[in-house]
């Protein structure tokens, strides 16, 4: 599979503050990648100069072997994660003034029913909600028949339903072959929708691969995830070096018969015991020792 | 190209046309001044009579017991010649050169019948004669004088506030930065909104000309044609000031203020309300950098003197270049965040 999209040395800086740190990644044609990582750490910046927003200070960025030009423009569809649209227009004026921007455009029509837009087509973009927004945008991202989406962030903000639709439909568009660079700080969505993430911290990427290639590279063991009322934290950090997050204490072991013979053995109540396989979040902890929503 | 500049010129027409609030704004604002300009400031004056006076040394004799006249305003001037269209034009009501013991006086002026009268009376008491000089001229109302100014105004404030104001909100609120990750390029945008807002503007301000025109029947001496460039080329002038201020401000606060900092000099600075003839030299020259002072002026030669494009031209010269450097300097400059 060929490469979409590559990326070499990214350096960026806005004064003294080094956003972006030598970033290099490729993205396979037809995928989903993930740029994973806390706010702050260089995710938005990152994205933006692969979509010709912002001008790296150092690196090079290439689509389909060519340095970012009109073909780009063309065949890009954006989605920030902040976008205000012009006042007193229309959802459907919007989409027609988009369309005009391109030279092959996808049917709006089809476009409103993928993304349930017809409902409120002629309402100002204004007086839409959240999820109804978030659609549109994406909707308008599309309409250039791209190639490749940048989707930054796509469902903050909305609540777990919205963002289940959301997850729909961009595997929807990338069924349809279109290839997704994706940012986001919620694990669920990352391993949801990608074939591939790079988590990225201090404006550097910390690591690279699919997800369970990574977490399979990084654990052999599981969490066994007791209430924390059940487990005086004095005894569970002493005995079994749990972490307590919210209500829970996580004891990580590799041996799930031994850790439970022990805890039966303090007479802790085992009622609320659940036994999860690791996950990214997890992994991100273990990599930078920060929460990835911190 | 032009696919794109045509979307972004209809979406911003659009924006325009139902912001409902802004559009009466700028259509019933001018509309208020000429009303009140053409009623209110037409009062009864205490100095009912004006005479100008060619300045010479102190009146003596018969001069100065009619410079003693009350109730007569005595305006000074530095010679005759280029205060004669004062008389032919009813804004003094009489030209008296105490030197020469000449006066000129407009025959269709009901004022000057009296101050001539005044003026003979006060000569008959010393035994000195008078000589007479007869000029012609239609009345100048202060309404004929002051209409392409606040025309002039409008535009400058639609020019520089819906240009402005308009694309640093787009700024602020990330519009731009959707825009321009599409194809559409910077000039292609600042060409949209130049000519969104120079129609619109047009349009608006035909309206309150002939609304206002056939309320008022103002003078109008020269060509709607030549008049019609002279507000299209200001108007042009005056976006592209806009353009210089937006290109880079992201802060409406600070584009507000820098917007002021051109309007407000302008509104008082350019002749629109008051002539700067007799203001101090300095501020006659500062005057001609302001880009309203060549449209108000060129502006009021035609309606009111009839000027043709030769006579206007200096006016039109100073803004077209003027346009094309703040044009160049505004997209060079131009950032979309």
């Amino acid at each position: 599979m060929s490469f979409i999209l590559q990326v070499s040395n990214l350096v960026k800086s806005f004064g003294s503050l080094t956003a972006v740190r030598d970033v290099s990644f490729e993205i396979r044609q037809g995928t989903c990648f993930g740029l994973l990582g806390p706010n702050g750490a260089g995710k938005t910046t990152t994205i933006e100069m692969m979509e010709g927003i912002k001008t790296p200070d150092a690196g090079t960025i290439m689509y389909q072997g060519e340095a970012l030009g009109t073909q780009f423009r063309n065949e890009a569809g954006i989605m920030f994660q902040n976008t205000a649209l012009q006042d007193f227009i229309t959802v459907r004026e919007i989409m027609i003034q988009f369309s005009r921007f391109y030279p092959d455009t996808a049917s709006i029509d089809e476009l409103a029913e993928q993304f349930a837009l017809h409902d409120f087509l002629d309402q100002d973009t204004r007086k839409l909600s959240g999820g109804q927004k978030q659609r549109l945008l994406l909707a308008m991202a599309l309409i250039n028949k791209p190639k490749i989406m940048f989707l930054d962030e796509p469902t903050t903000g909305l609540d777990p339903q919205s963002r289940r639709n959301l997850w729909r439909q961009v595997q929807q568009v990338k069924e349809e072959g279109a290839t997704i660079l994706l940012t986001t700080h919620y694990m669920e969505e990352a391993y949801e929708l990608c074939d591939e993430i790079a988590i990225m911290d201090h404006g550097r990427i910390i690591a690279h691969d699919a997800p369970d290639a990574l977490l399979a590279a990084h654990f052999d063991d599981v969490v066994v995830q007791i209430q924390a009322a059940d487990i005086p934290r004095d005894i569970g950090e002493r005995e079994f070096q749990a972490i307590y997050r919210n209500d829970s204490a996580h004891i990580v072991t590799g041996d799930v018969n031994r850790t439970i013979e022990h805890l039966l053995h303090l007479d802790i109540p085992l009622n609320h015991l659940r036994i999860r396989a690791r996950n990214l979040e997890d992994l991100f902890l273990e990599l930078t020792g920060k929460e990835l929503r911190g | 190209m032009w696919n794109r500049i045509y979307a972004l010129f209809v979406a911003r027409n659009l924006e325009f046309i139902r912001d409902r609030s802004s559009l009466a704004w700028s259509v019933l604002l001018p509309i208020l001044i000429i009303f009140v300009f053409a009623y209110a400031f037409t009062e009864e004056n205490p100095e009912k009579f004006k005479v100008g006076i060619i300045a010479g040394g102190a009146l003596e004799g018969a001069a100065a017991e009619f410079g003693n006249t009350r109730f007569v305003k005595f305006i000074e001037f530095a010679e005759v010649e280029s205060s004669l269209s004062k008389v032919e034009r009813h804004q003094i009501d009489l030209l008296f050169d105490p030197n020469t013991n000449r006066y000129w006086i407009n025959q269709t002026s009901p004022n000057g019948y009296i101050v001539e009268k005044l003026l003979i009376a006060a000569y008959a008491n010393f035994g000195e004669a008078l000589q007479q000089i007869l000029v012609e001229g239609d009345e100048i109302r202060y309404i004929d004088w002051v209409i392409p100014g606040v025309i002039g105004m409008n535009i400058m404030w639609g020019a520089l506030f819906g240009i402005g104001y308009v694309i640093v909100r787009y700024r602020k609120f990330g519009v731009l930065k959707r825009l321009r990750a599409t194809p559409v390029s910077a000039i292609e945008f600042l060409a949209a909104q130049i000519l969104s807002r120079l129609w619109l503007m047009i349009a608006v301000n035909v309206v309150i000309f002939v609304g206002m025109d056939f309320v008022l029947d103002f003078r109008m001496h020269g060509s709607y044609l030549n008049l019609f460039l002279v507000f299209m080329l200001g108007s042009i002038n005056l976006i592209c000031c806009g353009l210089l201020v937006a290109a880079r401000v992201s802060s409406e606060e600070v584009a507000n203020g820098v917007l002021n900092l051109f309007s407000w000099p302008m509104m008082f600075l350019s002749g629109v309300w008051f002539s700067l003839e007799g203001a101090h030299p300095a501020m006659q020259k500062f005057a001609l950098l302001l880009p309203l002072t060549h449209v108000t002026a060129a502006a009021r030669e035609i309606m009111i003197d009839g000027a043709g494009l030769v006579q206007i031209s200096d006016h039109l010269l100073v803004l077209g270049i003027s346009s094309v450097i703040l044009l160049i300097i505004g997209a060079r400059i131009f950032q979309w965040e």
